[in-house]
């Protein structure tokens, strides 16, 4: 590596500078390399992406449809996220004024927080959550505010802990139900609350919900489903999780048309439009791929009860998450913390899971185990871990 | 579908107490479930999917179609239960269009194939026409790929 002199830092902006590395990135690079592991530490499905859809999307290149599109999206999908809107959470959203198409959900988070933060705005986000959060709202000089969850509310976040974060200064409350790395869940109560909460301190509700597709018992209630929040929404969804559709970078904002128009501003100038190929084998998922969430639901349903119910036969308490493909159980039993928990069980059974502090500091004890992994891995982790578990409490 | 039924048709192998674990049943259900479709004749075995061109054998497969003729009596059930009993025959259906019987056949050689074919089946009283053609390599079977998709390749951790 060639040096560097001192002074090439000086050059980065120092708000930037100031943002620590993602936690999760430091243990990725400890397990990074290794062969033998079974990673519970991939927030990504491990399905295939459904070969109707990856068929769509080479049928596309051969078709020639490889250009920019409108930088909204095309008008075919967008219309088909507006139905898909109405159908799942009988929201309406004009899909020529209301439907932003983008480069996954981090682009879709990134252009609202840009799009409505001044320096200094407070964000409250509920952390343990997905590592992007902090940081993207530091990005726009906005200022996170973290709201604990518990694993007494089995992690929901509740009015309560709200109040006590909320300020003058507040304009934005941040969700992801469901959640990762909890895979905590929302009721219709929950979701009237915190409704009535951002009405009544006048901020605006960014609501990702990449997840909710995989809700199994207790159905989805989205914040799109409550009417008289639609003017301060701004909903977020995209096609990673529930197809699993990563690499495709592909989501989504539906937003009142003023605050679509001004993400819009920010999107075109900085992305033009999402791959083309990528939004041919979106409307492809839209429009056929019913069954591929079903099936795919279904599985992560079956080992999310398995893992469940081997963790807490284990003697690691967990409860069991209504949603996404995380769990969550809590170590402190073992008497370690949660990096301690993980990095012993790395290098003496290796299996990777990532600490929950890696989602904020109240993840402390607590360690995030995903279960988007093939049966014969996760039997194996839990094999591992059990006997791992035992040795701990000798 | 019964999901113990789509969990055991992806691996038929897994252990009672697993699929206890995953369906949140006891393993006494599981059990019990189990033999109650075996009872219904509702399973009717458990095999193994194998990828034969990697198995170092001579055996030769192929499908043929088969025309026939339908009894008064019976349609074309007796004469398809008939030819459905030979060894050779692994899988068979009634189909529509162009020909009735469709068999899935295997052999030792392409003799013995063509022997079952000329000597067994063509002159069965009420077989008017035979077609049969070989298999010269199994891409998917039973819903399983021969060759699986790239492994694993997803980062290790990731967020």
């Amino acid at each position: 590596m060639t040096t560097v002199s001192k002074s090439v830092r000086n050059f980065i902006a120092p708000h930037l500078r100031d943002i620590p590395k993602s936690g999760i990135r430091d243990f990725f690079d400890i397990v990074a390399g290794r062969k033998d592991v079974i990673s519970l530490g991939i927030g990504e499905p491990d399905f295939q992406t459904p070969w109707h859809i990856r068929e769509k999307a080479i049928a596309s290149i051969e078709r020639g449809a490889t250009r920019y599109t409108s930088n909204l999206g095309t008008p075919e999908l967008r219309q088909a996220l507006a139905e898909y809107m109405r159908q799942s959470f009988q929201a309406d959203y004009d899909w020529r004024h209301e439907v932003l198409v983008t480069v996954g959900v981090s682009e879709a988070l990134d252009v609202a927080l840009r799009a409505v933060l001044s320096p200094g705005d407070e964000v409250l986000y509920h952390e343990p959550c997905f590592v992007a959060y902090a940081p993207l709202i530091r990005m726009v000089h906005g200022v996170p505010v973290a709201v604990d969850t518990f694993r007494k509310d089995d992690f929901r976040l509740t009015v309560a802990e709200l109040e006590k974060k909320v300020t003058p200064r507040t304009r934005v409350l941040l969700l992801n139900f469901p959640n990762n790395p909890t895979g905590a869940t929302l009721d219709r109560a929950d979701t009237e609350a915190l409704a009535d909460f951002a009405i009544r301190h006048d901020l605006l509700v960014i609501s990702d919900e990449v997840y909710s597709e995989l809700t199994y018992e207790g159905g989805r209630h989205s914040m799109a489903a409550i009417p008289r929040l639609r003017d301060r929404l701004v909903f977020l969804n995209g096609f990673s999780k529930a197809w699993s559709m990563t690499g495709f970078r592909l989501g989504y904002v539906c937003a009142p048309a003023p605050l679509t128009d001004a993400m819009m501003k920010i999107h075109q100038y900085c992305m033009m439009c999402a791959s083309s190929i990528s939004q041919t084998a979106g409307l492809e998922a839209l429009r056929q791929g019913d069954a591929d969430i079903a099936e795919m639901r279904e599985s992560y349903n079956q080992r999310r009860n398995f893992i469940v119910s081997s963790l807490n036969e284990m003697g690691l308490d967990c409860f069991m998450p209504r949603g996404a493909f995380y769990v969550f159980p809590s170590v402190q039993a073992t008497g370690l913390s949660s990096y301690d928990f993980a990095m012993r069980l790395l290098n003496e059974c290796s299996v990777a899971c990532v600490p929950g502090t890696a989602f904020g500091s109240c993840g402390a004890g607590f360690l995030r185990c995903a279960y988007a992994t093939g049966m014969d891995q996760l039997k194996e982790a839990m094999d591992r871990m059990t006997a791992f578990v035992a040795k701990l409490r000798g | 579908m019964d999901p113990l039924l789509d969990l055991l048709k992806k691996n038929a192998r897994e252990p009672d107490a697993i699929l206890a674990k995953e369906l949140g049943v006891t393993e006494a259900d599981i059990r019990a479930r189990i033999a109650a479709y075996q009872n219904e004749g509702v399973i009717r075995g458990f095999q193994a999917v194998l990828n034969t061109d990697r198995l170092d054998s001579t055996d030769v497969r192929a499908v043929i179609e088969l025309r026939i003729r339908p009894e008064r009596e019976g349609g074309f059930d007796r004469i398809a239960s008939r030819i459905s009993k030979f060894p050779q025959v692994e899988s068979m259906f009634l189909m529509s269009g162009g020909y009735d019987l469709l068999l899935f056949v295997k052999g030792k050689s392409l003799q013995e194939l063509a022997n079952f074919v000329s000597a067994r089946l063509a002159p069965l009283d009420g077989v008017l026409s035979t077609a049969t053609h070989f298999m010269l390599r199994t891409y998917k079977d039973q819903g399983v790929l021969m060759e699986s998709e790239p492994h694993d390749d997803r980062l290790q951790v990731c967020p």
